[in-house]
């Protein structure tokens, strides 16, 4: 059985729909995501699960048990909030003994939990100060402590690192992968950043104007997205209108505006003559001198209109000469080198057969 | 580190008049004050002459005021009582003016200001004439307790009655000091981070736990202030004991009045005025520690 199922929820403000029939089973252990732009519903969800609203339809399972009648204080269910919450009047220690007190777990077992807590999340020398005194890491951390202390069957975590720097950002990621594999309690974690979903989650659900639109693993999320919006907001993506002029196993044959015959690989249900979208990924697309590439079933010839480098890496836009653009990007192994082409050269774009997507719209 | 020199006159500009007015208007008469609280009356009212200008007459320094304060108990007990009344009032104003300031703090932005309107409303009208119409509503002619001695005299038990009692006088300095209360409270509760409660309940904190744990603890320099506000001129007042009370309810500041405006004895009004404002002192230096001790021991 699913620890956490969420069935065909749905909640409405007035005229508007936040959360429309959304259906998500989140297994024991897991560290699952929700992701989306803001206003897509997820932070909604995440309220309606901690139990600080209620779904207009539909039902919150937890451990098979709907949880519509149990106020959030019962629900064994903790959240870790955006701005962190810690109470100002209370030193670290009071804060990460508060849920314990209202657990009425006695005293001896309240401290030696509170220091357990604080080992875990490496704050053994801040017990006695109070949050003001902290740094936002630190402050992020006794968050985590004071969620985590009694183990709740699930930790939801609201954007808990949108207000980070982006170096420390990086480091409390690794962090938290480490925190959730030791303790082993479900995450339900709720982000806007693409590339904090892919790094830190089991399996991701992105979300769009209230509805899932895809809910896989991150690499297929990455990969194999379903439709137009999920390969737009995850990563990077070249998206070029195209039509099926050939289907076979091997794969599809496509004809895409403005370039002509592409090789795609195959997909599930896909007719011939039906439109769509062509989605294919910068670094899927290699990028050479004019004669290069042969060996590639896709390669199309342009000039360098715009590049962007950003240290590891260069983007570069591509222009054909019918005025398509196409993004490609090239590591930046070589030493010292910055650009391998300047705006205004001559290249060649080319990717493989079995490389991009064809979705249908 | 020195300051540039336009800064320092800066400076001196803009907290030098302030400071100026606070000297010759409440420094310097505290200190006349003093000195006139060590001198004998004149003969009608004022200080009588440092330097006797004919045999027999009082004059010079003295401690005999303090001698009259310290040699009777009736003085002691007047301050004690009125220490009593002012931590009454502090009280049930505290006990009045939490929830309304604080349904007031969680009500709709937009419903807030016209709230707090409502509260200071009274201020708009005669201090005097809203005491006055305590005496038509605690009078026993007043159509509230009429209906009650009615049906006491049926039950055989004598009438009661509220005006000219130390009740009366509770009541009317609440009435009077209620919004100074509710102002500091509502100030302090409106800041409140709505998320912390957010977060009590998510960690399993009941209705109760909450408001015990985190909105009380948290509404604490708000309280004090609120307390302050009320403590203090419930102590020195006089108007409120003297219109709605007995002979019995006088407090210090009545006595003070007296002294000044009765029997026109300025060294004892001086020294009765003095008397109150180190006891004044001496519950603020309490309070001071206390809270120290509070906020250390946290």
């Amino acid at each position: 059985m699913a620890l956490l199922e969420i069935r065909n929820v749905s909640r409405r403000f007035g005229a508007m729909t936040a959360v429309d029939k959304v259906s998500i089973t989140i297994e024991a252990g897991e560290f699952f995501t929700l992701l989306g732009p803001s206003g897509c519903g997820k932070t909604t969800l995440l309220r309606l699960i901690a139990g600080f609203d209620l779904p207009d339809a539909g039902a919150i399972l937890l451990d098979g048990r709907d949880m519509a009648g149990t106020p959030p204080e019962q629900r064994p269910i903790h959240t870790v909030f955006q701005s962190y919450a810690l109470f100002p009047h209370m030193t670290v220690s009071q804060n990460i003994a508060f849920p314990l007190k209202m657990a009425g777990k006695t005293s001896e077992e309240t401290r030696s939990k509170v220091k357990e807590a604080l080992a875990l999340v490496h704050l053994e020398e801040k017990g006695a100060q109070f949050p003001h005194e902290l740094s936002g890491g630190q402050k992020q951390r006794v968050a985590l402590a004071r969620s985590l202390v009694n183990r709740p069957r699930v930790l939801l975590l609201d954007e808990p690192l949108g207000a980070l720097d982006a170096k420390l950002r990086e480091e409390m990621q690794i962090e938290l992968i480490g925190l959730q594999r030791d303790v082993g309690v479900t995450f339900v974690f709720v982000t806007h950043a693409q590339s904090e979903a892919l790094a830190l989650s089991h399996r991701i659900a992105v979300m769009n104007v209230g509805r899932v639109e895809q809910l896989d693993e991150p690499s297929k999320i990455y990969g194999l997205p379903v439709n137009r919006f999920v390969a737009d907001f995850i990563g990077k993506c070249n998206i070029l209108d195209a039509r099926v002029l050939e289907t076979s196993p091997g794969g599809l044959k496509l004809e895409v505006k403005g370039l002509g015959e592409v090789a795609a690989p195959a997909r599930e249900g896909a007719r011939s003559g039906e439109h769509g979208v062509l989605a294919l990924r910068p670094e899927q697309v290699r990028i050479g001198a004019p004669d290069s590439h042969h060996d590639l079933k896709n390669h199309f010839t342009g000039r360098v209109h715009d590049l962007l480098y950003v240290g590891d890496i260069t983007t570069y836009i591509v222009e054909l000469p019918n005025g398509t653009r196409i993004e490609a990007l090239l590591p930046n192994s070589a030493p010292g080198r910055a650009t391998f082409f300047e705006i205004g050269d001559a290249v060649r774009v080319a990717w493989r057969h079995d490389a991009g997507n064809f979705l249908r719209d | 580190m020195t300051r540039p020199r336009a800064e320092t006159v800066t400076r001196w500009l803009v907290s030098g008049p302030p400071f100026l007015f606070l000297f010759v208007f409440f420094a310097l008469p505290s200190l006349i004050m003093v000195v006139a609280s060590f001198r004998y009356p004149g003969e009608f009212g004022g200080l009588a002459p440092l330097a006797a200008t004919r045999p027999g007459e009082d004059a010079g320094i003295t401690a005999e005021n303090y001698g009259v304060f310290f040699g009777d108990w009736i003085y002691f007990q007047i301050l004690a009582k009125s220490f009593g009344v002012a931590l009454l009032t502090t009280l049930v104003c505290l006990v009045m003016a939490y929830p309304l300031a604080l349904l007031i703090a969680r009500s709709p932005k937009r419903h807030r200001d016209f709230m707090i309107l409502l509260v200071v409303l009274p201020f708009a009208s005669n201090f005097l004439v809203r005491v006055y119409a305590w005496m038509i509503i605690l009078g026993d002619q007043s159509v509230f307790l009429r209906p009650v001695n009615y049906v006491l005299a049926h039950l055989g038990i004598e009438p009661i009655s509220l005006l000219f009692t130390g009740f009366a006088v509770v009541v009317g300095m609440v009435y009077v000091h209620l919004p100074f209360m509710i102002l500091p409270l509502y100030t302090n509760l409106e800041k409140h981070d709505p998320v912390l409660l957010d977060a009590a309940q998510d960690l399993g904190a009941n209705a109760w736990s909450r408001f015990w744990r985190v909105t009380f603890p948290l509404s604490l320099p708000g309280i004090f202030s609120g307390a302050a506000l009320v403590f203090i001129p419930v102590l020195g007042m006089f108007a409120i004991p003297e219109i709605l009370g007995g002979k019995d309810d006088w407090m210090v500041g009545n006595m003070i009045k007296e002294a000044f405006l009765g029997t026109r004895d300025w060294p004892f009004g001086s020294m009765l005025s003095i008397m109150l404002t180190l006891a004044v002192l001496a519950v603020a230096a309490l309070a001071a520690f206390l809270a120290r001790k509070g906020t250390a021991r946290a």
